[in-house]
């Protein structure tokens, strides 16, 4: 009997701690989660930036957001302004500036400058998703764009504390406050528009498009030279085609998507499949919306580096600098996988099936029965 | 006739109403908290939003509650029948430590009223470790009520009901074990989302291990440290025999664990961190030579014999498995931006208000129902 009892307890303490120790990470881990064929994204080229700030105006429009003022701002604003120092539950889109020395040349690590814009990337795999206890933060499996839901939402504040971003905001300041992110202007994309950051950027730094796409336009400028001329593309970089009602690619063209990838080498093909998509439909539809006029301009010198391929598991919303990514309040010495893929892996190598629970459970019920039964001459609880 | 018996005596003490006081205060800041909301009271921000609200009033609050769960793991698994006289007093605590830190977790939820989304099937999302977590808590909270409720049943004379747990009992033992194993490893689990946000020096994939043997630790830690107060307070002769032998126990969960621990760091190649400076270094220090003074002080058979070392090696543990969970939670953690944290009075007399309460439960329970083992007539 007791041979028995040892050899369960043995089991049940040694079970776990191989599973976790003797595997290592690697074996751990639950397989990554890739950024859906048909996801929808955002190229963020700070060298374009002019730091006008019309997306942080038009972000506030778009969601609803009173302008912000923050505590020692009164003496020169008249709440005039919208002058937030940082993303909060109330601004879900912000542009910093990276300074260094004489601030003498934009895009320059050096004695130079570079807007940067912050916002939720729209991971592959999300840290908020995996975190949230009430499904209040979900992933579109279409789409990839991660929402919010404030009804779900119990305020543990779980997926700010976990973002490796530091993306997700809760509002400290009001006895019912609510989590605040960027999402994508998904109530925008709905009805057939393109998220309002990218379509008020005079520049096209912030540039909207499927992914698949957005990733050749990355490397198209960074096969550049510096100085080369190029006709940056401005606001939706598929010419005002929506993505948010369904309207994507036909789902032959989806499966060649998801065989292939989106690093797969016939990406002329699959543009071509989209493109004749996209005047079929606009025949269909009546005409579309017109494309807003390429922004001629020169090649800047890139990071070569599209920061977002694979950071983490790779992300929807990605970004071209001129300086040194870690500058932009970006992390940089992360894994390409996200961090969700271990905890959940840990979780899951655990609790698979609740196979092991119930099978130490019924360990520990016979046990207690047998002990609790050999006491019976103690009273108590027994 | 019950083994253990309620040792009476006035309940309104100076002390008592001491306690009170600092629970009403807490009551009155909490009012503070649901009207204006967090930021009203509690010092936390984006950049910390977890503080001590949820790393010391539920991460070690229900640590301090383990006494039940490492008790039942040796008097009914094990079958340690002698340290049964302890079992009692041992799931009292547990019980407040759980049902308070349960409760607590309302104070800090920003839409608390919302909080049954986590029981509605539709809302549920079984790959985040807390929602297994709070499952795993809610209904450990249960099982420790029905754990006690033969005390309730002789207070009542309810002999009836007495039997028909008993009967099953031994199920509620084993839940008893297994729920606090998944969810006291989950805590730990709960901080590899993290990532690089955790430094090196906690972030692990075994920190669920880590934090189901330091709860271990704590449990056995808080019953000794229990009945040495209580002996002092209530001027009952102290167990020394079987508090030596459990203490003895304890120092094998602490070996354990350093050995884990370092281990971890070692090959991980992340000892050297602790030299980089800061608060990190500074804190994870303090926190490992907490462990290591509670093994040196229960070291040896005879020490552990002293009532002096019991119940210094038994704070030394309670206050490591603190320390380590503030460092796991808090000051290991920096999500950049240049954030800074730390609890503001009112927040702080919260977290004080919510283990006076707990103090004060403990006190009316064993005044009141039969939860201390029986004296033997001199």
């Amino acid at each position: 009997m007791s041979i028995n009892r040892r050899d369960f307890l043995r089991a049940a303490v040694s079970a776990p701690a191989l599973a976790l120790a003797g595997a290592g990470e690697a074996e751990a881990m639950r397989a990554p989660k890739p950024v859906p064929p048909d996801a929808v994204g955002m190229l963020y080229d700070s060298t374009l930036c002019i730091g006008c700030k019309a997306c942080v105006a038009a972000c506030r429009e778009a969601n609803d957001l009173s302008p912000v003022m923050e505590p020692g701002q009164e003496g020169w604003n008249e709440k005039t302004w919208d002058s937030p120092l940082d993303l909060s539950a109330k601004t879900f889109n912000i542009i910093k500036t990276y300074q260094h020395g004489t601030m003498a040349a934009k895009d320059r690590e050096q004695n130079g400058f570079a807007f940067m814009k912050r916002h939720c990337l729209h991971c592959a795999d999300p840290s908020c998703v995996s975190a949230c206890p009430v499904s209040a933060m979900r992933k579109d499996p279409k789409t990839g764009i991660v929402s919010y839901d404030a009804n779900a939402c119990i305020g543990c504040r779980y997926c700010v504390y976990s973002c490796p971003f530091g993306i997700p905001r809760f509002d400290y300041s009001s006895p019912t406050g609510k989590i605040g992110k960027c999402e994508f202007c998904r109530h925008l994309q709905a009805d057939g528009k393109t998220p309002a950051c990218c379509h008020v950027c005079p520049t096209g730094a912030s540039l909207f498009g499927l992914v698949v796409d957005l990733k050749a336009e990355a490397q198209r400028r960074l096969a550049l030279k510096a100085g080369d001329a190029y006709d940056f593309p401005r606001g939706n970089l598929s010419g005002g085609r929506s993505f948010g009602k369904g309207k994507g690619l036909g789902d032959g063209q989806r499966q060649d998507h998801r065989e292939g990838g989106p690093d797969a080498g016939d990406a002329p093909k699959q543009r071509r499949l989209r493109e004749r998509a996209h005047l079929d439909e606009s025949a269909l539809d009546g005409g579309h919306k017109p494309h807003q006029s390429p922004h001629p301009g020169r090649i800047a010198p890139y990071q070569p580096h599209l920061y977002g391929d694979k950071e983490l598991g790779g992300t929807q919303v990605m970004y071209l600098s001129g300086v040194p990514f870690e500058k932009l309040e970006l992390p940089t010495k992360v894994p390409e996988q996200g961090y969700a893929a271990l905890s959940e892996g840990i979780q899951h190598t655990l609790y698979k099936g609740m196979i092991a629970p119930i099978l130490f459970l019924g360990g520990l019920a016979a046990l207690a029965f047998r002990n609790t039964r050999k006491h019976g001459d103690e009273e108590g609880e027994r | 006739m019950s083994t253990h018996e309620p040792i009476g005596g006035r309940l309104f003490t100076k002390p008592f109403a001491l306690l009170l006081v600092l629970v009403a205060v807490a009551l009155v800041l909490m009012a503070q908290r649901f009207m204006g909301g967090l930021g009203a009271v509690a010092n936390i921000n984006d950049g910390y939003p977890w503080g001590i609200w949820v790393t010391v009033d539920v991460v070690v609050g229900t640590a301090f509650g383990c006494g039940g769960f490492a008790m039942a793991l040796l008097v009914y698994i094990l079958n340690k029948g002698e340290y049964h006289p302890l079992m009692r007093p041992a799931l009292l605590a547990g019980l407040f430590g759980y049902t308070l830190g349960g409760m607590a977790v309302i104070v800090d939820l920003g839409r608390w009223w919302q909080v049954y989304n986590i029981f509605l099937p539709w809302h549920a999302q079984p790959n985040s470790v807390m929602f297994e977590v709070a499952l795993c808590v809610a209904a450990y909270i249960v099982v420790l009520w029905i754990e006690f409720s033969p005390a309730f049943f002789e207070k009542f004379q309810a002999e009836g009901l007495k039997k028909t747990v008993k009967g099953f009992m031994f199920l509620v033992i084993a839940l008893g074990v297994l729920l606090p194993t998944m969810h006291q490893s989950s805590l730990g689990t709960m901080l590899v989302i993290l990532g690089h946000q955790l430094s090196p020096l906690w972030q692990t994939p075994l920190l669920p291990l880590l934090f189901l043997i330091s709860a271990l630790g704590m449990g056995y830690a808080i019953v000794v440290f229990e009945a040495v107060l209580a002996s002092l307070a209530f001027k009952r002769p102290l167990e020394t025999d079987i508090l030596a032998r459990l203490s003895g126990v304890m120092y094998g969960v602490i070996l354990a664990y350093l050995a884990l621990r370092f281990g971890d760091l070692i090959l991980r190649g992340a000892l050297g961190v602790m030299f980089q400076g800061g608060a990190k270094g500074i804190m994870f220090a303090i926190e490992n030579l907490l462990f290591v003074a509670a093994a040196l002080v229960l070291a040896s058979p005879t020490a552990r014999r002293t009532p002096r070392n019991l119940f210094l090696g038994a704070l030394a543990m309670l206050l490591a498995g603190t320390v380590y969970r503030i460092d796991g939670y808090l000051v290991g953690y920096e999500t950049g931006g240049g954030w800074t944290y730390f609890p503001s009075v009112p927040e702080l007399l919260v977290t004080l208000g919510i283990f006076a309460l707990e103090v004060v439960l403990y006190l009316i329970f064993v005044k009141k129902l039969p939860v201390l083992h029986r004296l033997h007539k001199a």
